[in-house]
């Protein structure tokens, strides 16, 4: 049965990380101390067992539905995330570097869309080009002069991180639409709960559980306050596209795991600048939406015309503070990949201080010698479109073909402004379970962070994992995975008291 | 009180119709064999498609109404909106819409219930396993209905769950009549023959009733006595009458626990209809005509349908044009 060849100790002993900087094992300047105990337990466990157990969990995300959409050959085909069960473990020093980094950025751009949106002061300081932001496809000039409770715009924000050789976390990209992808963290760890219990036990891993709590909240929060100075709740919702959206599936987690209704635009109406939703009891009032859906299918009376997902008029009873948006609607200006370059600067003018987690080196092509550095290192960069999700539309240079190369510049050349450029950065690995073995794949981190009266960041984040062998793009549309993420709690395990049993309980009647 | 979503009311009352029709078809389909045979021995399907008024779709699809046409027709056939597979698809498009609402086992169950009927091929629906594939869909109908019933919160959603049901199971316990009616009308001579009386023993076994009604009725099986059981009987669960009361109750609750006070407009229809079947008895039925009354009844089924579309799911609410 399980003979040495079988043990996963045999193939973590001859696991190479090629150089990267490895999540389990660190590097030789800086080895993983803290993943000691989990390294222990994967060293235990038979190989085949652990490829049986892989294959009951992603048997069971396809049981439950945990799947999203792909549109392919104009069919839709239920796909899940293809789960990896080999942990990615963050230490409690590590985190907290993350866990304020993650705050510092957020606050900067929070008081970034505020400043755009009235003053614009930093335009004015020229810190930022002004026809960056005011000529960007994402910036909503409706807003201008709109004040929102406690002046934030992004309440739910992810940011891409990524690691570098030495391990150092550098923000890869900023989420401030509609960050997806929490789901996946809280599923992946009830996945793990059920078909590891044995890797997890005293190991002392935070907990990713009140996310949903956190967000309704935060919801409760910004929603205006109760008109008859009520003491209800406020009448909280989730408005999704749809089921045949892709992210359908986090959209009912978020909705049930808030407890609030997941509605459609179908659901909605407005009567007189206040929102109401169809009820078997008629129409009710809504107070505050947590939307799924971009600022240009949000309000066709607003926005696109010819969007049939929106409620007509939501954005007059927006605007007249009669209902709350999360996230506030033009947001997108502060996630641009072409804005991104300054938020740097943008957290200095604003808050006074450096970057805790430093940018990716970036260079703007809109810039002249940027575009010329850009050309002539095509070859060795990665160009991206500012405006595509997804991974889209990305060039890496070191993989790419002539042909590629060629198609690349003569985009650059014709738009330059739509292209950013950023060295190859030699994103960290984690070992990862894999037809042959356990192997190194990259990885990335996406934290989430909420925000209202206060931030607040879930432990871990999504871990997506490039399960395609040497590939460096994470993203679900291109073949990523993700695993779950451990963040240590530091100390020793948290101990909980097991409540005692009941002295002298009475037995459960049986038949005679 | 927590409002419900009127969408959500809607897709649960649909949940729970596919799932009861689903489960119906697989009983019809189980017993035909027997079912359908005609006083020579042969297997007439035709009297299946007649049942859902399926005929001339089914004509478009498939020269004749073999065993394994008409089977495939309605067990895997998804081009055919009225077959198991397509009645579980839509069960899971509701269920999925309703995931906020639902508990996590019913999703799962549906869910692998329909991905196990994706998978099915014709062999597995060839007539030697036939029953077997019926056993596993009613079960797993069945399984649905525990766990609902185990599971649920019982609030609003549980009553339209439950109106869903109990109107579906009617409508359902109609045609399968009505099916009886047309097998045995157009050769009278074989009324009261061996087959004749074979052919009523299966009818009830499809509906679940044969010992029931055995209970009920020991010393004798009229075709009056069965249409009478499965119309009127006080406790038969799925007679029409019971599952009326049901709905009736259903309708009276919500009107008075969530003050639903639109839901008077069903509430009136689904009265009157109880008060009908309560009344009413088989041989005056008979004399008036059986298929008429079975036509009137689901006419009265698909109006409370759409009364309760109307007032609860708001289907006639007009989108106000914000000025």
């Amino acid at each position: 049965m399980s003979g040495t060849g079988n043990g996963v100790e045999h193939l973590l002993s001859a696991y190479d990380a090629n150089g990267y900087y490895d999540e389990l094992f660190g590097i030789k300047a800086k080895p993983a101390a803290h993943t000691q105990g989990v390294r222990d337990r994967l060293r235990q466990l038979d190989f085949d067992d652990l490829r049986r157990r892989a294959a009951d969990a992603e048997r069971e995300l396809y049981n439950l539905g945990i799947t999203f959409l792909v549109y392919s050959d104009a069919k839709a085909v239920d796909r899940i995330l293809p789960f990896d069960v080999i942990p990615r473990i963050i230490s409690a020093k590590e985190w907290a570097h993350v866990d304020a980094g993650v705050q510092q950025r957020i606050a900067a751009l929070n008081l970034f869309l505020h400043d755009v949106y009235h003053d614009q002061k930093i335009l004015k300081d020229g810190i930022i080009p002004a026809e960056l932001v005011l000529g960007n496809a994402n910036y909503r000039e409706q807003m201008r002069g709109i004040d929102l409770p406690f002046n934030t715009y992004i309440q739910i924000m992810g940011v891409d991180l990524v690691r570098d050789h030495d391990g150092t976390f550098r923000v890869l990209e900023d989420n401030a639409r509609v960050p997806s992808g929490v789901s996946y963290v809280v599923e992946n760890r009830h996945m793990m709960q059920r078909a590891f219990p044995d890797l997890m036990g005293d190991i002392g891993i935070r907990s990713v559980d009140n996310y949903g709590m956190k967000l309704l909240e935060a919801m409760c929060e910004i929603a205006p306050p109760q008109p008859d100075g009520g003491d209800g709740d406020p009448q909280v919702v989730l408005l999704s596209p749809g089921s045949y959206n892709s992210a359908y599936f986090e959209h009912i987690f978020l909705a049930r795991e808030m407890g609030v209704p997941l509605v459609e635009g179908r659901d909605l109406v407005v009567e007189n600048d206040k929102v109401y939703m169809k009820t078997t009891g008629g129409l009710r009032r809504v107070d505050s939406i947590y939307r799924r859906i971009g600022d240009d299918f949000l309000d066709p009376l607003a926005f696109n015309p010819d969007s049939m997902l929106g409620v007509p008029g939501i954005f007059e009873a927006y605007r007249k503070g009669n209902v709350a948006l999360a996230n506030a609607i033009g947001t997108g200006v502060a996630d641009d990949k072409a804005v991104y370059a300054y938020v740097p600067r943008m957290i200095k003018y604003y808050l006074g201080e450096e970057a805790i987690i430093p940018n990716v080196e970036t260079h703007i092509c809109r810039e002249p010698e940027a575009l010329k550095y850009t050309l002539d290192n095509l070859d060795k960069l990665v160009v991206k479109p500012v405006g595509e999700a997804g991974g889209y539309g990305i060039t890496i240079g070191p993989r790419a073909s002539k042909a590629e190369l060629d198609d690349c510049r003569a985009k650059l050349l014709a738009d330059p402004a739509n292209y950013i450029s950023q060295p190859t950065i030699p994103l960290s690995v984690c070992p990862t379970l894999t037809e042959d073995g356990i192997e190194p794949r990259h990885v990335d981190l996406r934290p989430f962070a909420i925000t209202a009266r206060n931030t607040w960041v879930l432990p871990g984040g999504l871990t997506r994992v490039a399960l395609k062998k040497g590939t460096l793009i994470v993203n679900s549309s291109q073949g990523g995975g993700s695993k779950d993420t451990w963040v240590l709690t530091g100390g020793p395990a948290d101990e909980e008291e097991t409540p005692s049993l009941v002295a002298d309980p009475f037995q459960s009647q049986s038949q005679q | 009180m927590a409002a419900l979503l009127a969408r959500y009311a809607e897709c649960i009352f649909w949940l729970a119709r596919y799932m009861e029709r689903a489960e119906n078809l697989a009983r019809i389909l189980d017993v035909n064999e027997t079912f359908a045979r005609d006083s020579y021995g042969a297997t007439n399907w035709v009297t299946i498609l007649r049942l859902n008024a399926d005929e001339q779709r089914f004509f478009e699809l498939y020269p004749t109404a073999s065993a394994k046409n008409v089977l495939n027709f309605y067990i895997l056939d998804q081009q055919n909106p009225t077959s198991i597979a397509a009645a579980i698809a839509s069960a899971r498009e509701n269920a999925r819409q309703l995931r906020p609402l639902i508990s996590t086992e019913m999703w799962t169950q549906i869910n692998m219930f329909h991905n196990r009927l994706q998978g099915l091929g014709p062999n597995d629906i060839a007539p030697q396993n036939l029953q077997r594939i019926c056993a596993m869909i009613k079960e797993s109908c069945q399984t649905h209905t525990g766990i609902t019933e185990g599971t649920f919160f019982r609030d609003q959603g549980w009553y339209f769950y439950g109106l869903g049901r109990n109107l579906e199971r009617a409508d359902q316990t109609t045609r399968l009549l009505d099916i009886k009616y047309h097998t045995l009308l157009p050769s009278p001579r074989d009324i009261g023959t061996p087959v004749d009386i074979s052919q009523w023993h299966s009818l009830l076994r499809s509906a679940a009733g044969y010992h029931a009604f055995r209970r009920v009725y020991p010393r004798g099986l009229t075709p009056a006595g069965v249409a009478g059981f499965l119309l009127f009987n006080d406790n038969f669960p799925r007679s029409v009458l019971v599952c009326t009361r049901e709905v009736d109750n259903l309708l009276n609750r919500l009107n008075s626990k969530y003050r639903l006070r639109r839901g008077t407009v069903p509430m009136e229809r689904s009265d009157e209809l109880l008060g009908n079947l309560a009344s009413n008895t088989i041989e005056a039925v008979i004399s008036g005509g059986l298929h008429e009354y079975l036509d009137a009844l689901q006419i009265s089924f698909s109006k409370l349908t759409n009364d309760i579309a109307q007032v609860f799911f708001l289907a006639d609410q007009p989108v106000p044009q914000p000025t």
